[in-house]
């Protein structure tokens, strides 16, 4: 959707000037890592943010302050990225996805003894307030880099379910994968993101 | 007795599907003498959370100052 008149032009101009230059490049770059996670693809993911923006500034006028902006926008980035990912060809088969199977076996080893038990240094500890941690910059950083270590196939699985809201049933379809399969590509990702964020966040020593 | 690993699938599955009655029962009683799992379980709804979180734009580019954008989607 790019501005198709001069008017629409003239609003997105006005759009900028009132959200202001520094965090409009704040905002965009927080997007790019968003779709990019996901469309896995630079150029696309600029594209899909660069329309996102275009579309938000023609009604910047309309909103109280970023905030809120930052919400609708991201609610049209994410309306993007699905439309992207829902058109043919686009997703590709779980099947032809790389890097998840072969280190998960020697990943559960290093939670689980033989019994399925956790083993001491790996059984979960309480996290502390999540909410307080989402106001806190370095938590995302971390987030992030855990999820970018997810392996491919459960990464995109876990997305699709927790940033997009898929259901279940669609990401089978989108992936080509039975549900039973989708359950453990989800609890594949949510076991590793679990540990990743417990290393990184939620340990007592790093707090 | 359901194993933890087990039951760490039995908690990723009930955020997918209504779990059936004798899954429930053996995960109930798991988690009454596993904090292990407790905190797993909780961890699920918190992962749930902070990704919907980010999913609305809350992770911030300029720090701590700012608000958080609006209410959190609750599961």
């Amino acid at each position: 959707m790019r501005p198709n008149s001069s008017a629409d032009a003239e609003q997105a101009i006005e759009g900028v000037a009132q959200i202001g230059v520094a965090a409009l490049a704040g905002l965009r770059t927080d997007m790019l890592r968003f779709a990019q996670l996901q469309v896995r693809n630079t150029e696309v993911a600029e594209d899909l943010v660069q329309e996102s923006i275009e579309a938000a500034l023609r009604h910047a006028g309309s909103f109280a302050g970023n905030s809120t902006l930052k919400t609708w926008v991201f609610s049209i980035l994410r309306n993007r990225v699905i439309d992207y990912l829902r058109q043919a060809d686009r997703t590709v088969a779980a099947s032809t996805l790389v890097g998840d199977g072969e280190d998960w076996q020697e990943r559960t080893e290093h939670l689980f003894n033989a019994h399925g038990a956790w083993l001491s240094d790996a059984r979960p500890v309480s996290w502390p307030d999540p909410e307080e941690a989402m106001r806190n910059r370095q938590f995302w950083i971390v987030f992030e880099a855990c999820l970018d270590h997810l392996p491919d196939a459960s990464g995109r699985a876990f997305m699709m379910r927790e940033f997009l809201g898929f259901e279940t049933a669609e990401i089978c379809i989108q992936l080509k994968i039975t549900t039973t399969n989708c359950h453990v590509l989800l609890h594949r990702a949510r076991l590793k993101l679990r540990g990743c964020m417990q290393s990184g966040w939620g340990a007592p020593e790093l707090r | 007795m359901l194993s933890c690993e087990r039951v760490t699938e039995l908690c990723s599955q009930e955020l997918e599907r209504r779990l059936r009655l004798p899954e429930r029962a053996g995960l109930t009683t798991h988690l009454l003498m596993c904090s292990g799992c407790r905190n797993f379980r909780r961890q699920m709804r918190v992962l749930r959370e902070v990704a919907r979180g980010y999913a609305v734009g809350r992770a911030s580019a300029e720090g701590t100052n700012d608000p958080p954008a609006g209410p959190a989607i609750r599961p």
